[in-house]
């Protein structure tokens, strides 16, 4: 008894440690996308996401005094500072890159010709010479400042409202969305109806049409992209929305037909024939009996078919053109790494755009994921 | 208000015959029972009623008009299920208006016609519950809601009260019974597997056996007084009637038989004197069993004795005797086990069948 007890409770700890350790795989990538996305470029470079919190000692990198040069008490001064926005601190400064922590902040700096120059921990200076300094390369600060956390929305707004070109998320985002939906909804309301036929309807040829679908859920769709794009050509759909929701509601066909027809058989049979008795027709049963029933099978089904349609991209390069107009978030994407492959902040925003939506349908239904795929198998 | 008329009904598989020549006559404002070991087919014969299972040959009536291939629908029948069969997601008001909503009637009619069943059925507090909110007892009655309230020419039931518990099964059958009463003209048929229930609630009886039809079809006590076969007098009344071999030997208005195991009864059905030497059955059930000091129709030792409190039961065996007799005594006998009991029975009492039939109705 014990020993079964022991070897029970080992095992829970196995499965509670690997859950931990998947959502952990999960979750700290997207976490990490999700707070890159908020930083600017080179707090992205000078340190990682997990220390976007705390506050930052970092070395900036050299900036050259500028500004106006005003007389005063026979001395020439340049007033200005280094963080025109931000509130950062200076530590340490100097004045050449062999000796970056020469100075504290707050002390002066004698350069040459009789010039000095001031640094306050706040980032305003003030370099005062005898002569004018007009026409002369001005002196450069090295500071390393201690930075607040701060984050921006910068990236969002470049990445969805941005111009620039071939890249545009923004307009990815909504030729994705194009695709995706009517290629969740189509297959969705054609399985109903093939479904409940196979389920419910008496016809010769069932099991056989069954089968067959059984029998298609194994064929792979790569096999089939270029005879269907051919085939598009041919009957003059070519390449263009309406030619890849009907490819996307081919493939996603078998397995939704399959799913909801297994949901739909598990029905009580009583409660359609209680409808029968009651006058209803076939078409008012599905519509008002089954379908309401299969709500959790729909709904299961609807999530698959929009994460694979919205996370697609071979699908999407076969059937679509590559325009601003129809190129998918995937695609996109994969264009920006090619474009802006060094600007971290611009592909973490993209990345995370293109996950949201997935991230957000997923989170909403999964309780319908977990219910409509077990149905049948639990009672 | 409706008469069935079932003739030479018949009912296969394939080629395995579930049902075979049905002929029943069911009257307006009966409530017929149809009754039978599982498995026997009466589910089969109320659905084929209703129209959802075809019905392989023969014709099925009502009012004089040939239904076979009308739909259920518009046979004007009613159903109540064994699994209630409730829309899970429509609260009861919605499960009430359902066939209602699709024969597109008006909704004041509706909202009248599902108040008063309703009203009848003491639902009305829970209208707007869902099913899933409900104990059995109310889901029940939600189901016999949903029949009444399309106002049917007929009611079927299929087991409705088999997966309530015992002290339920009994109220319900009760309400039942009451509601049959509130409707007078409607007609009823009702699926049974539990003869108290046959027994309480039908105006007629309808004894169905695997793959043989009909047995017998009579009022309760028609059956229980008069089985026409050994089946229906086994299966009407607990425990069963015993049977007991024996050969005539005394014709007349009354019959002797000289049983197998030496005793002596006396029949009040009537034989002819070319009957003499027949070998026959004598049934006798056990609560007709009476102690004798003198002539007994059949004495044993004692096996077991089971005291119900109001009567007690006796089981006990002849010398050689293959199964045991059982006789049941009013009160408690407890001190009976292995001691020898003679018992006899009033002649009216005791049943002749020969080849499984019974001689009163040759
Ligand atoms: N669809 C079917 N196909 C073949 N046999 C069936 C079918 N439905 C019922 N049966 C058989 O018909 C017989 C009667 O069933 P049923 O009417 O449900 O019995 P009951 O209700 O009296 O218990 C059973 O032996 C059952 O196996
Ligand atoms: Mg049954």
């Amino acid at each position: 008894m014990e020993n079964i007890a022991g070897r029970k409770s080992a095992l829970n700890w196995a499965v509670h440690l690997s859950v931990l350790a998947l959502v952990a795989l999960w979750v700290l990538p997207t976490f990490g996308l999700l707070v890159s996305s908020f930083r600017t470029g080179d707090q992205i470079a000078a340190s990682g996401w997990w220390r976007a919190l705390t506050t930052q000692e970092q070395q900036l990198s050299p900036i050259r005094v500028e500004g106006e040069e005003v007389e005063r008490n026979g001395a020439y001064e340049i007033a200005g500072t280094l963080f025109p926005r931000a509130r950062s601190t200076v530590s340490v400064w100097g004045t050449s890159s062999r000796a970056i922590d020469a100075y504290k902040a707050g002390e002066t700096a004698d350069l040459d010709d009789g010039e000095t120059l001031t640094l306050e921990a706040d980032g305003s200076y003030l370099l005062r010479s005898p002569v004018s300094l007009k026409d002369t390369r001005l002196p450069r600060i090295f500071a390393t400042a201690s930075q607040p956390p701060e984050f921006t929305l910068a990236n969002y707004r470049t990445v969805l409202f941005g111009k620039s070109t071939g890249t545009s998320i923004g307009q990815a985002f909504l030729n994705t969305a194009t695709v995706a939906i009517p290629a969740t909804v189509i297959p969705i309301l054609v399985a109903a109806f093939a479904a409940y036929a196979l389920a419910w309807m008496s016809f010769p040829g069932r099991a056989l049409l069954v089968a067959a679908i059984v029998g298609l859920l194994v064929v792979p769709l790569q096999l089939a992209l270029i005879p269907l794009l051919q085939f598009h050509n041919w009957i003059g759909i070519g390449k263009g929305y309406l030619g890849i929701w009907l490819a996307h509601t081919g493939f996603g066909l078998p397995l939704a037909i399959y799913l909801l027809r297994n949901y739909m058989v598990g029905l009580p049979r009583d409660i359609i024939e209680n409808a029968r008795v009651d006058g209803a027709s076939e078409f008012e049963i599905f519509v008002k009996i089954i379908l309401p029933l299969s709500f959790p099978a729909l709904a299961s089904f609807a999530i698959f078919q929009f994460l694979w349609t919205w996370n697609d991209l071979l699908v999407a390069l076969v059937f679509l053109g590559t325009g601003n107009d129809q190129l998918v978030l995937t695609g996109a994407l994969v264009n920006l790494l090619g474009s802006r492959g060094g600007e971290w902040e611009i592909l973490a925003t993209s990345a995370f755009v293109s996950i949201a939506v997935p991230l957000a349908v997923f989170f909403a239904m999964q309780k319908y994921l977990v219910r409509g795929l077990l149905a049948g198998s639990v009672k | 208000m409706a008469d069935l008329k079932l003739t030479h009904v018949e009912k296969a598989y394939g080629e395995v015959k579930i049902l075979e020549d049905i002929n029943l006559d069911i009257g307006t404002g009966e409530l017929i029972v149809f009754v039978g070991p599982s498995g026997c087919g009466k589910s089969t014969l109320l659905r084929m009623i209703a129209g959802l299972e075809k019905i392989t040959s023969g014709t099925l009536e009502i009012d004089g008009q040939v239904v076979n291939d009308i739909p259920p629908a518009r046979r004007g029948i009613a159903m109540v299920f064994q699994s209630y069969a409730l829309y899970p997601h429509m609260t009861v008001r919605e499960n009430m208006a359902f066939a209602l909503r699709i024969a597109k009637r008006d909704r004041a009619e509706i909202d009248a016609a599902v108040n008063r069943a309703a009203e009848i059925l003491q639902l009305t507090p829970y209208l707007d519950r869902l099913p899933k909110a409900l104990s059995g007892g109310q889901r029940q009655r939600v189901a016999i809601g949903r029949a009444i309230v399309r106002d049917p020419k007929v009611y079927l039931f299929d087991e409705p009260l088999s997966n309530l518990d015992a002290a339920l099964r009994v109220a319900t059958r009760i309400e039942i019974a009451q509601l049959k009463e509130k409707m007078p003209d409607s007609t009823m048929i009702y699926v049974t597997h539990d003869q108290v229930e046959a027994m309480t609630l039908a105006t007629r009886i309808v004894v169905l056996t695997v793959g043989q039809g009909i047995a017998q079809v009579g009022t309760p006590l028609d059956l229980y007084e008069r089985p026409e076969n050994e089946f229906v007098a086994q299966f009407i009344g607990s425990p069963a009637m015993n049977l007991l071999e024996g050969e005539i030997v005394g014709t007349g208005a009354e019959t002797e038989i000289r049983l197998a195991d030496g005793g002596i009864a006396r029949s009040a059905v009537p034989t002819q004197a070319s009957d003499k030497g027949m070998a026959v059955r004598v049934g006798i059930r056990p609560e007709d069993m009476v102690p004798t000091e003198g002539t007994a129709i059949y004495s044993g030792t004692v096996d077991i004795t089971e005291a119900l409190g109001e009567v007690t039961q006796i089981y006990f065996r002849a010398e050689n005797g293959a199964a045991p007799v059982i006789a049941k005594l009013p009160g408690i006998h407890a001190g009976l086990r292995h001691k020898t009991v003679a018992m006899t029975a009033d002649p009216a009492k005791v049943h002749l069948f020969h080849d499984g039939r019974s001689l009163l109705y040759r």
